[in-house]
């Protein structure tokens, strides 16, 4: 009987998380990007987790999902070796810069700098 | 070159926050020219091997909390096989048009918010 009574709140609980995964999932599957700018929002803002932890936490979500999405773009062929590792290098090199240069340079200024690439470069895929 | 400051750009702006395909994907597509489909593939694949180090250092300080990832991470699963299928069976430049529409969402968003969660616990 006790899980009777728990249930309608069960539902409750679980159907924020399952709506967020399942979101997250899809984006990072149809975009092969933007995960984490989902799931981080939506776990401090519908489920109230500490902005660290959920930036901690969704590094531990998005790596199995991304996973799953890779195998689906290589199994379709849709993979370029040649251009994945030469970002790659420059990835690891940026990560270390990056984590110095966020010391210098205000991460809010940042920030609009590259919200600005991204409309623009938005902007130009559309049109 | 040209990938490689591509990469280093975005592995700066991924320690901020910031997900690094934001910048990533359409910088190759930009300046590089790879079909679409293959500027995502190129997205996740770079993801990994930072996630893993990244992942590992966070266990060790107990930074993630896994009753929250556990449940989010079975449906992002169905998710996954959702958003991967439709991108897959997409001609390149109509999945194109659908990821700058998302650009375009995630850009506004990343200038229009007032401040980051950090500084609102300080004050």
């Amino acid at each position: 009987m006790d899980i009777l009574h728990q249930l309608p709140g069960m539902v409750k609980k679980y159907g924020k998380y399952l709506l967020i995964g399942l979101v997250t999932g899809m984006a990072n599957g149809l975009f092969g990007s933007g995960g984490g700018t989902i799931a981080v929002p939506a776990m401090v803002l519908v489920l109230g987790v500490e902005e660290h932890k959920a930036h901690a936490t969704a590094i531990a979500i998005i790596l199995p999902l991304t996973l799953m999405s890779a195998f689906f773009y290589i199994s379709h062929h849709y993979v370029d070796w040649t251009i994945t590792y030469k970002t790659m290098l420059g990835g690891v090199a940026g990560g270390y810069l990056g984590a110095r240069l966020l010391n210098i340079c205000p991460s809010r200024i940042l920030r609009k700098v590259f919200g600005v690439f991204m409309i623009a470069a938005a902007v130009r895929m559309l049109f | 070159m040209i990938l490689f400051l591509i990469g280093l750009a975005a592995g700066i702006i991924s320690g901020m926050g910031i997900g690094g395909g934001a910048i990533l994907i359409p910088a190759l597509v930009l300046f590089a020219k790879p079909e679409q489909h293959i500027a995502q593939s190129v997205n996740l694949l770079f993801f990994i091997p930072t996630a893993i180090i990244a992942l590992i250092v966070h266990i060790r300080n107990r930074r993630i909390d896994f009753k929250t990832a556990v449940p989010i991470i079975l449906a992002g699963f169905a998710g996954a096989f959702i958003g991967s299928r439709i991108a897959v069976a997409l001609p390149g430049n109509i999945l194109r048009k659908f990821f700058g529409i998302f650009l375009l969402a995630m850009g506004i968003y990343e200038i229009f918010r007032k401040r980051s969660g950090k500084q609102l616990q300080k004050g």
